[in-house]
C-alpha cells in the first residue's frame, strides 16, 4: 500500500452526494469494505454498494451507489413518561459476513435492530399450483409434477429485521459494539453497558452500572464503548470526565471496577470553567491491530498505548484555535457536539471532524495532517482537493479562512475510513462525501 | 392556566430579579412610555428581552448614582466616564440601533440564539460623563470585576441552559451532567473566593457549613425519569411541573393584555403572581411599602423592613433545592392574570437563584438591591445593608411604566 503521507496529498473526490433527505448520524463501512451504510435522523439507513472495478476506465475505481434503503427506526412515544422517542439513528455496526447476506445493527436511543439486507435476483417460476387468476388449484385437479424453474431477474435487495433489542435501555444508547467472537455485542447507553447474545433478544447481561444511588449525585456519565478487535473479553468505555477505563469480563460478571484506568493529568495552566467540558471524550476506537486505541475530546484527538495508563502516546490538535472561543462555543452549544474519530486501515493516520465541514487527517508516522473541505461549492467532482488553512490570528493570508468566518452550523461528526484502502466517507449535515485517493 | 400547579416553599432572595422577568413578560405586550414621553410598541420576541436589558442597565446606573449620592458602596467599575467597549470571551458588546433601541452584537458572529440574549455580557458603557473617578484606582477593580462578572455570566448561563434543557424531548444527560459539573465548579470558586459567604450570610439559618449551602446536590437538571426513582436531577425541581417549563420567547410575548390596566394594579398583581403565603409577608411590605410611599412616614418603612428581614433568610439548600412554583390565586383584574397566566415563572425562580448567589458587592447587571435602602426616604435608613426593600424596584418599575 501507498504510504499514506503520500495519498493524503492526492484526494480527489469522487462522488458527491445530494442525499438531501436528512441529517446523516452515522456512517460506517462493513468489514470488507465493499458496502457503506449511513443513518440519519429520519430513522432510515441508506447503504452504498461499490461498484467492480471496471478494467477499460482508466483512472477509475469502484463508484459507490445506493444499494438498499429502508426504515429502520420509527418515532416511537413512550407513554409512561410522556416522552417521544427519536428515531434518528446513533449507530451501525455491521456484522461480519457468513453467508450471502449482510448483518447489520443499528441503534436508535432505546432499541437495536439485527437487519438482514439479502439479494434477489432469481425469481422461480412454473409453479401449477395456481391458476392463472391466482386462485389455487383445487389439489385434485393437479395432474402432472412440474418442478419450477429459477429464472433471472432484476436485482432487488431486502432488507428484514431480523432481531429487535429492545427494553434493555434507560437512557440514551450512545455505542454499540460487535465483539470479536460475532456472537455477542454490547450496547452503552449514558449509565449502563449491557451485553447481548445477537441471538437472544429477550434478555441481556448489564456488565456496567454507574448509575449512582442517588441521582442528584451523578457527576459523570458513560460517552461510548467499543469491544476489543481480538480479545473478546476486554472492552472499553469512555467518560464525560475524560477517563477511559478498560475492563475484563472474565474478572467479574459486573464490570463496575476497571482493569485499566486511563486518564491524563490535567495541565493546571490551562485550565478554565471549561476545561472539564472539552475533556469529555465523544469516541473512542481500538486500533485494527489492537494495541492502540483512539479518544477525541473536543479540542484534540489522543492516541493511547494500552499498556500505558498514565498518558497518551500521541496527541493531535484538531482545532486548537477554538480554544479561546470556548465561551461563545458553550454559549451556543457547539461545546457538547460529539465528533468522531476514524483509523484507516494500516493504523498509520486517524481522521476527524472539524468546523465549516473541514476535516482533519493525521499521518502518525510523518506527524504531519492535512486540513480539507467537504463541500460542493469549493471542490469540482474528481478534482484534486485542495487543503485548508485556518488563520488563527494577525493577517489573514490568501485562501485562508479567520476564525471568525468559520460556519459552526456545518459540522463534521461522522467520518468513516475504508477498511482496506484508501477510501473515507464524511457525513457533511446531510450530504455524504466520499473521497479516495488518485491512482497514479 | 398555564401555570404550574406546586406550590414554591421559599421566596425568592431578592424580589427584584423575580420583577425584572416579571417586567419582561408584561412589558413584551404593553405599550409604554419612554423617559422622554415617546411612546412605543416594544416588539415581542429578542428584541424586547434586549431591550429591557438595556432598560435595567440604565436603571442600575441610575441607582448607582442614587447611590453614590447617599454614599453607599458603589461598585465603581461600572461607572466611568469613558465609553469604553469591554468585551468579553464572546465578544459582545452593545450596539445602538436607534433611540432606546440597543441589541448586543456578537463580534464573532458565531450565534444568534435565544441565550445569546441571556447572557450578560460586559456590555459598554453609555453613561453621561459625569462621573469622573481616577482611572488608576479603576483598573484593578474593573479587572477583578470582570472576572466576576464573566463568572457571573457563565453561572447565569449555565442555570439558563439546564432551565432550558427541559424544551427537548428528552434532555441529553451528558450535556446536562456537564453543565451541573459547570455550575457547581463555579459555585466551589465563589466559595473560595468569599463571596460566596456573603450570600449564604444573607441566607443561611443557624448551623449549616458552607459546603451544604453549594447547590452541589440540587442544581442538575431534572430529567424525565420516573422509574423508581420520583426525583432524580431535582433541580430547581418543580415537582408536577414538566409540561409548563418549557420557556420560548413566543410564550412570553403570546399573552395579550389591555392597555388599560393600571400600573397601581400591575404592581400589586406582581406580588400575587408569586405564591401567596410565602411571600405574604413581602406582600405586605409591598402594599405598606406603596402606601408609605404615597404620603405616610417612615414608621411603617422601619416596620416592614424590620418584617422583610425576618422572613427572608432562607437556607441555600431551600432556596435552590426544593424551589416549586405555586399557581398565582385569581385575582379580581382578569387581564393582568390573563398576562401572567401563560407566563413560565421558572424563569423567575432561575432568577431568584441567580440573584441568590450574587453577593451585595458584586452587582450583576440585573442589579441587586439588597444593599441600597429607600432612596428617596430620609438618609437615616441608609445604613441598613441587608435590608431586603421593594420600594426602590417598585419605584422603578413605576417609573418605567409611567414614564414619569
Amino acid at each position: 500500500t501507498k504510504p499514506v503521507a503520500k495519498t493524503i496529498n492526492n484526494c480527489l473526490i469522487f462522488l458527491p452526494f445530494g442525499y438531501a433527505a436528512d441529517i446523516i448520524s452515522t456512517v460506517e463501512f462493513n468489514y470488507s469494505g465493499e458496502l457503506l451504510a449511513t443513518g440519519d435522523k429520519g430513522g432510515r439507513v441508506v447503504i452504498f454498494q461499490r461498484e467492480q472495478e471496471s478494467k477499460n476506465r482508466l483512472l477509475s475505481r469502484g463508484e459507490y451507489n445506493v444499494y438498499s434503503t429502508f426504515q429502520s427506526h420509527e418515532p416511537e412515544f413512550d407513554y409512561l413518561k410522556s416522552l417521544e422517542i427519536e428515531e434518528k439513528i446513533n449507530k451501525i455496526r455491521w456484522l461480519p459476513q457468513q453467508n450471502a447476506a449482510h448483518f447489520l445493527l443499528s441503534a436508535n436511543d432505546k432499541t437495536i435492530k439485527l437487519w438482514k439486507i439479502s439479494e434477489r435476483d432469481k425469481r422461480a417460476e412454473g409453479y401449477n399450483l395456481k391458476d392463472e387468476d391466482g386462485r389455487l388449484r383445487d389439489p385434485f385437479r393437479i395432474t402432472t409434477l412440474r418442478v419450477p424453474v429459477l429464472m433471472p431477474m432484476d436485482l432487488m435487495v431486502e432488507a428484514s429485521p431480523r432481531r429487535i433489542f429492545a427494553n434493555a435501555h434507560t437512557y440514551h444508547i450512545n455505542s454499540i459494539s460487535v465483539n470479536s467472537d460475532y456472537e455477542t455485542y454490547l450496547s452503552a447507553d449514558d449509565l449502563r453497558i449491557n451485553l447481548w447474545h445477537l441471538e437472544i433478544t429477550d434478555r441481556s447481561f448489564n456488565i456496567v452500572d454507574i448509575k449512582p444511588a442517588n441521582m442528584e449525585e451523578l457527576t459523570e456519565v458513560i460517552t461510548a464503548a467499543e469491544c476489543h478487535p481480538h480479545q473478546c473479553n476486554v472492552f472499553v468505555y469512555s467518560s464525560s470526565k475524560g477517563t477511559i477505563r478498560l475492563c475484563d469480563m472474565r474478572a467479574a460478571a459486573l464490570c463496575d471496577r476497571h482493569s485499566k484506568f486511563f486518564e491524563e493529568p490535567e495541565d493546571p495552566s490551562s485550565r478554565s470553567f471549561f476545561s472539564e467540558i472539552i475533556s469529555s471524550i465523544s469516541d473512542v476506537k481500538f486500533s485494527h491491530s489492537g494495541r492502540y486505541m483512539m479518544t477525541r475530546d473536543y479540542l484534540s484527538v489522543k492516541v493511547w498505548d494500552l499498556n500505558m495508563e498514565n498518558r497518551p502516546v500521541e496527541t493531535y490538535q484538531v482545532h486548537e484555535y477554538l480554544r479561546s472561543k470556548l465561551c461563545s462555543l458553550y454559549e451556543n452549544d457547539c461545546i457538547f457536539d460529539k465528533f468522531e474519530c476514524c483509523w484507516n486501515g494500516s493504523d498509520s493516520a486517524i481522521m476527524t471532524g472539524s468546523y465549516n465541514n473541514f476535516f482533519r487527517m493525521f499521518d502518525r508516522n510523518t506527524r504531519r495532517d492535512i486540513t480539507l473541505e467537504a463541500s460542493r461549492e469549493n471542490s469540482k467532482p474528481r478534482a484534486m482537493l485542495k487543503p485548508r488553512k485556518v488563520c488563527t490570528g494577525g493577517k489573514r493570508k490568501k485562501d485562508e479562512i479567520s476564525v471568525d468566518s468559520l460556519d459552526f452550523n456545518k459540522k463534521i461528526l461522522h467520518t468513516a475510513w475504508h477498511p482496506k484502502e484508501n477510501v473515507i466517507a464524511v457525513a457533511a449535515t446531510n450530504n455524504l462525501y466520499i473521497f479516495q485517493d488518485k491512482v497514479n | 392556566m398555564a401555570c404550574c400547579q406546586s406550590r414554591r416553599k421559599t421566596p425568592p432572595p431578592s424580589a427584584v430579579h423575580c420583577r425584572s422577568w416579571l417586567l419582561l413578560a408584561a412589558l413584551c405586550n404593553l405599550c409604554w412610555r419612554g423617559r422622554r414621553s415617546s411612546s412605543f410598541t416594544i416588539k415581542p420576541g429578542l428584541q424586547t428581552l434586549m431591550t429591557l436589558a438595556i432598560k435595567e442597565h440604565e436603571q442600575h446606573e441610575r441607582l448607582e448614582k442614587l447611590k453614590t449620592l447617599f454614599g453607599l458602596p458603589v461598585n465603581k467599575a461600572k461607572l466611568t466616564s469613558q465609553r469604553t467597549r469591554l468585551k468579553n470571551q464572546n465578544g459582545f458588546h452593545l450596539c445602538r440601533l436607534g433611540r432606546e433601541v440597543y441589541t448586543f452584537v456578537s463580534t464573532s458572529r458565531m450565534s444568534g440564539s435565544l441565550l445569546n440574549m441571556f447572557s450578560k455580557g460586559t456590555k459598554r458603557k453609555f453613561s453621561d460623563g459625569d462621573e469622573e473617578i481616577s482611572d488608576e484606582s479603576l483598573v484593578g477593580a474593573r479587572v477583578a470585576s470582570s472576572y466576576s462578572l464573566q463568572r457571573q455570566s457563565l453561572l447565569d448561563m449555565s442555570l439558563i441552559k439546564l432551565q432550558l434543557c427541559h424544551m427537548l424531548v428528552e434532555p441529553n444527560l451528558c450535556r446536562s451532567v456537564l453543565i451541573a459539573n459547570t455550575v457547581r465548579q463555579i459555585q466551589e470558586e465563589m466559595t473560595h473566593d468569599g463571596s460566596w459567604h456573603m450570600v449564604a450570610e444573607a441566607f443561611c439559618s443557624a448551623g449549616q457549613s458552607p459546603s451544604e449551602r453549594l447547590v452541589a446536590t440540587e442544581v442538575l437538571c431534572r430529567s424525565r425519569e420516573q422509574d423508581a426513582e420520583p426525583k432524580l436531577f431535582s433541580v430547581i425541581s418543580y415537582e408536577g411541573c414538566r409540561e409548563e417549563e418549557v420557556v420560548a420567547d413566543e410564550t412570553l410575548c403570546s399573552v395579550s393584555v389591555s392597555d388599560t390596566v393600571s400600573n397601581v394594579c400591575l404592581a400589586g398583581r406582581i406580588g400575587q403572581c408569586w405564591e401567596k403565603s410565602e411571600l405574604s409577608g413581602v406582600e405586605r411590605d409591598e402594599e405598606a411599602l406603596e402606601d408609605s410611599r404615597l404620603g405616610s412616614g417612615e414608621d411603617e418603612e422601619i416596620d416592614t423592613k424590620d418584617r422583610a428581614s425576618t422572613e427572608s433568610p432562607k437556607t441555600i439548600g431551600q432556596v435552590f433545592g426544593t424551589f416549586e412554583i405555586k399557581n398565582g390565586s385569581p385575582g379580581p383584574d382578569s387581564a393582568l392574570e390573563e398576562l401572567f397566566s401563560d407566563v413560565d415563572t421558572s424563569y423567575y425562580d432561575l432568577d431568584t437563584m441567580l440573584t441568590g448567589m450574587q453577593s451585595a458587592p458584586k452587582m450583576g447587571p440585573y442589579d441587586i438591591l439588597d444593599s441600597l435602602a429607600p432612596s428617596h426616604s430620609s438618609p437615616s435608613i441608609v445604613s441598613t445593608p441587608n435590608c431586603r426593600s421593594d420600594l426602590n424596584e417598585l419605584d422603578h418599575i413605576m417609573e418605567i411604566i409611567v414614564g414619569s
